[in-house]
């Protein structure tokens, strides 16, 4: 082992990606820290994972979208995040709900559709919310919550609180024009919102380049608003994490939004009826032995951290999706009670007298 | 009381609620500096300031999601849409984002948000700038909507929209902005999902919305003339909807006429005829008929759009007809 406690052992870098371009955040990470994004990560793997099998079984029904192999952005923001600051996912939310704390029961149960779940089964994979904990909705058109989010951190601005709001979006997003219309009056209202760019180099089932006119669909169209260009590891939780800390810092102390693009790649499909057969298996395979999981443990045991505590934290983690998983097969399926509720504030649905 | 103009009851309207709560804002285009492209918010952006009046890009959606996400964290934001076609541009906003999220949500987040919109035709401005399309929000669970005809419902509803929990549309017509109207003097603050019936009738109920109902006014007088004692009631809130003082008129006269400005299908007259067809049957002694603008895109030249939009002298000649046979 040559690495020292300063130096965590450099990883290749993500595959088709010239390093050079890489956003190289200062500073470093502690220990602790670390440990709490493994953590994540481990989580958010295993919950999907599990998920995945349900599916299988047709326990879940309906779609659900899987971000296997992205777990670092989601994990690094979930840490790097405040109490109080606003998260705005995609229907790709499961890791993005848990990263603030959600239980996982309540999102177990949603998946299910069954009364425990965090939305009664009223909203279903593709809306996790849970306001509670600062996950202000999932949402499943394309773009729509970008400018949601703005809505959120010009409220935080108003009322001079000092929230951010994150919005989390695919590559696929950078083509709509919602993307475009969010980034432009964020940046003329110097809005304290992060955009995330979560860059798996696939729009549903389309490579992103074959369809967009730059190379990195979000970093590229940064200086068409006045905002730095920031392209980074996103399979690298430090690098993610210090970079997610630097764009919350800024948008805080009142220095307007930022737009990062991490770059990553999805283990499995767009969807649950999609097997990703179209791309290319030399691609598949680079990406897999860049696995953010993986790379962290061997980073961690490199620093120091002994093995039995990584373990520990994985076996923690798989009684936790267990519990989740029994809670939520044995809660019964909403009523109708529930049917006819919440169209309304006053919990109603009536539209007439 | 005081005599004013559609136009300044807006204004009237936005200032007093936003005096009423600090956490009403607005935001649109040109709505500060400019006033309003129909100058229907003059004089907000001195008063209010630019933190509270905000003028926007032309980003319809951001604007939506904007006023949204405000609501969601504790504003009450008021979204202008400058022209009511102009929602098409930014229909996710409002039918799958604003309308649904209570719903999805198990109730974990509202929406007390305004938008309003200059909807309606009359004006020569084309298809593009010149539809109704209250029956679009109206198809929609989860928004309120309603549409004011004259200066004082222009507050009284106003008012009540932004004190409403719940996300509502807010339909102002265009071609009413320079109608005057005597307004009472202090607060305004009525009440959504309240018809009125503007006169009493012992022959007909006519029932309109908007721009329809002066018309709907004239013709009854017009009516009354020739010896038909034709109600006429104003709408003023399609969601939600006063079905009780619309069946009472109804069930007392046994014919109803719906006077919409919207193209003939899914009209919100089709929905109130279905109502009394399905619950007051009994008491009608004809067939309830609906007079709208022909399912076509407005047309621009004024010859044309006069013959499309229905007028005070078919609404009299078509109920006159009605009744005689």
């Amino acid at each position: 082992m040559t690495s020292t406690l300063d130096e965590p052992a450099a990883p290749a870098g993500p595959p088709g990606i010239d390093p050079a371009t890489l956003h190289r955040p200062e500073g470093s990470v502690d220990v602790p820290i670390q440990l709490a994004l493994f953590r994540q990560m481990v989580r958010m793997r295993k919950f999907e994972t599990r998920a995945y099998d349900l599916f299988m079984e047709n326990l879940v029904k309906g779609t659900s979208h899987l971000s296997l192999g992205q777990e670092a952005i989601a994990a690094a923001f979930g840490e790097a995040m405040e109490e109080g600051d606003y998260t705005f996912a995609t229907y790709r939310g499961h890791a993005h709900t848990l990263a603030r704390g959600s239980s996982m029961t309540g999102v177990m149960g949603e998946l299910l559709g069954r009364s425990c779940g965090v939305l009664s089964g009223k909203g279903g994979s593709m809306h996790l919310t849970d306001v509670q904990r600062g996950v202000m909705g999932s949402y499943a058109i394309v773009g729509a919550h970008l400018t949601i989010a703005l809505g959120a951190a010009w409220s935080a601005q108003y009322k001079g609180e000092r929230r951010v709001a994150v919005a989390f979006f695919g590559d696929g997003t950078t083509n709509i024009g919602a993307f475009h219309e969010s980034l432009n009056l964020a940046a003329v209202w110097k809005l304290p919102v992060v955009f995330v760019c979560e860059n798996n180099m696939y729009m549903e089932y389309t490579p992103i380049g074959a369809v967009t006119a730059v190379a990195n669909p979000a970093a590229d169209r940064a200086s068409a608003y006045g905002l730095d260009s920031i392209l980074v590891d996103g399979n690298d939780a430090d690098a993610m994490y210090l970079t997610a800390r630097e764009a919350l810092d800024r948008a805080r102390n009142g220095g307007g939004p930022s737009l990062i693009e991490a770059r990553t790649y999805r283990s499995s499909g767009h969807s649950r009826a999609d097997p990703g057969t179209y791309r290319p298996d030399a691609e598949v395979a680079a990406w897999k032995a860049y696995d953010p999981i993986v790379l962290y443990r061997s980073r961690l045991v490199a620093r120091g951290v002994r093995e039995a505590d990584l373990d520990a934290i994985e076996e923690t983690a798989d009684g936790d999706v267990e519990t989740a998983t029994v809670n939520a097969k044995a809660s019964p399926a909403p009523g109708a009670d529930v049917l006819m509720r919440d169209v309304w504030a006053d919990g109603g649905s009536s539209w007439r007298n | 009381m005081a005599q004013l103009t559609y136009r300044d009851a807006v204004a009237r309207a936005i200032t007093q609620e936003m005096e009423h709560d600090p956490n009403v804002v607005f935001l649109g285009e040109d709505v500060g500096g400019a006033g309003g492209v129909f100058k229907a918010t003059v004089g907000l952006l001195e008063r209010f300031g630019p933190e509270r009046v905000r003028d926007t890009p032309i980003s319809e959606q951001a604007i939506l999601g904007a006023a949204m996400g405000a609501a969601m964290t504790g504003l009450r934001p008021i979204a202008e849409i400058m022209f009511a076609d102009f929602f098409a541009v930014c229909w996710d906003l409002v039918a799958n984002q604003i309308a649904k999220s209570s719903y999805m949500t198990a109730g974990q987040v509202s929406f007390p948000l305004v938008i309003r919109s200059g909807n309606g035709g009359g004006l020569r401005f084309g298809a593009q700038h010149s539809q109704s399309v209250e029956n679009w929000a109206m198809a929609v669970p989860g928004l309120k909507v309603v549409a004011p005809s004259n200066p004082t419902d222009v507050i009284g509803l106003f008012a009540a929209a932004v004190r409403d929990p719940d996300p509502v549309m807010f339909f102002e017509h265009k071609g009413l902005y320079s109608s005057k109207g005597e307004v009472p003097d202090g607060e305004i603050v009525d009440t959504l999902g309240s018809a009125k019936v503007l006169r009493p009738g012992g022959d007909a109920t006519i029932v309109a919305l908007a721009a329809m109902v002066p018309r709907a006014v004239a013709a009854a007088a017009t009516l009354a003339e020739r010896g038909i004692d034709a109600g006429v009631i104003d709408v003023r809130s399609l969601v939600p909807l006063d079905t009780q003082t619309i069946l009472r008129e109804v069930s007392a006269t046994g014919r109803l006429f719906t006077v919409e400005e919207n193209p003939r299908l899914c009209g919100w007259g089709a929905e109130l005829v279905s109502i009394v067809a399905e619950e007051c049957f009994n008491y009608l002694d004809g067939p309830p008929l609906r007079i709208t603008t022909p399912h076509i895109p407005l047309p621009s030249a004024d010859a044309l759009e006069d013959m499309a939009i229905p007028s005070i002298e078919r609404i009299v000649t078509t109920i006159e007809r009605a009744m005689q046979s």
